[in-house]
């Protein structure tokens, strides 16, 4: 248990990254961004599929997830509402199979560089690392 | 269109216990409409279904598709292209396309992802509420296109009862009592005396009680 390090998929939009991606990995590291957060970058979260999410958990993803604008304001309007929802939908559906829901996450953040964007990260590893392996991996906790 | 929703991953688990190689058939109509068994849904019901295996520690194929229809011959037909790489098929239309299958693919193995809910429609994202009951004997002509047979909880024909109340029905304040938007509709477009008519009791032959029902239409059997 000591030595697992989580596989955590972060999905965020263009707009919350910005910063993020201008300040490079080195930047990001210097932050205290957790290496094993794997930034994808997609131009608005609204884009987001359900089957994006689950399909990073069949890859092998111990968690993921998604830093989209403010609820209310949104670049382009409603997308991080969303995928509010669509992250709501792969909770429930993680629910069903009997696996902890809080293995995925929304979070809505101002556009730019924010010691929160690299709070998520940090929040979403401390709380995967204490939850241990996804069960999809068939490893023991 | 006919609304449906999908059952519970473990239901699905429970079903497809004995099966390697499952294909996940969507169907392009009326469940792609209500998001509840087209393309989107197979692809996310695949992964559910891989994902619970994994867990399991079991293997199982899933192998998707969506066709234009299940409700008609040619298009059960092209299941064809999937011949020797399933063993169940795991079907995501309406309870016609189950049966379609089983009656069309006597030695196939199938079983309902979704439960056929209703015939409706959605007045706004994300909402689908019953508009018809499919009783075979429509009197929406009496009633200003509003149908008390799917949308009166009693199915009355001469409502409203007594627990309409403020313009909502007795079972649930969401639910708006029907009888009362049949006045309404019917005072605001000048008709209301239709409603003073004395209407012949009503047949129930065609709703169903007699066994599945047909319809042939003899300029359409070459």
């Amino acid at each position: 248990m000591s030595n697992f390090t989580p596989d955590i998929r972060a999905y965020c939009c263009h707009y919350t990254s910005q910063q993020t991606c201008a300040d490079g990995p080195e930047g990001l590291k210097k932050d205290g961004f957790p290496d094993c957060v794997v930034l994808n970058r997609i131009p608005c979260t609204g884009k987001l599929q359900i089957s994006t999410l689950l399909k990073a958990f069949e890859d092998g993803a111990d968690a993921v997830y998604v830093v989209g604008c403010p609820e209310d304001k949104c670049h382009n309007l409603m997308g991080s509402q969303r995928a509010a929802k669509r992250v709501g939908a792969v909770k429930k559906a993680l629910s069903e199979l009997s696996v902890e829901p809080e293995r995925a996450e929304m979070f809505h953040l101002e556009r730019g560089f924010h010691p929160e964007f690299v709070a998520a990260a940090v929040e979403m590893h401390k709380r995967v690392s204490a939850m241990g392996p996804c069960p999809f991996k068939g490893e023991e906790k | 269109m006919i609304i449906a929703e999908r059952k519970p991953v473990d239901e699905i688990m429970e079903m497809l216990q004995d099966f390697k190689k499952v294909l996940v058939l969507g169907c392009h109509g009326c469940v792609s409409v209500c998001s509840a068994g087209g393309e989107r849904e197979v692809e996310i019901l695949a992964s559910l279904i891989r994902l619970g295996s994994k867990k399991e520690g079991k293997e199982i194929e899933v192998i998707e598709g969506t066709i234009t229809r299940q409700c008609d011959k040619e298009y059960i037909d092209s299941i064809d292209q999937w011949e020797g790489k399933y063993d169940a098929v795991l079907s995501m239309a309406c309870g016609v396309g189950v049966n379609f299958i089983a009656n069309l693919r006597p030695t196939d193995m199938v079983f309902p992802a979704v439960n056929t809910s209703f015939f409706g429609g959605s007045a706004e994202q994300g909402v689908w509420s019953e508009q018809c009951a499919g009783c075979g004997n429509c009197i929406l002509h009496y009633t200003g296109g509003l149908c008390p047979v799917a949308r009166c909880a009693k199915s009355l024909m001469n409502g409203p009862c007594g627990g309409s109340m403020d313009g909502r029905c007795e079972i649930h304040a969401d639910v708006p009592c029907v009888w009362q938007l049949i006045h309404d509709r019917l005072e605001r477009v000048d008709r209301k005396e239709q409603l003073t008519k004395v209407a012949p009791i009503r047949s129930w032959t065609t709703a169903g009680h007699g066994g599945p029902r047909k319809v042939v239409r003899d300029d359409l059997t070459v």
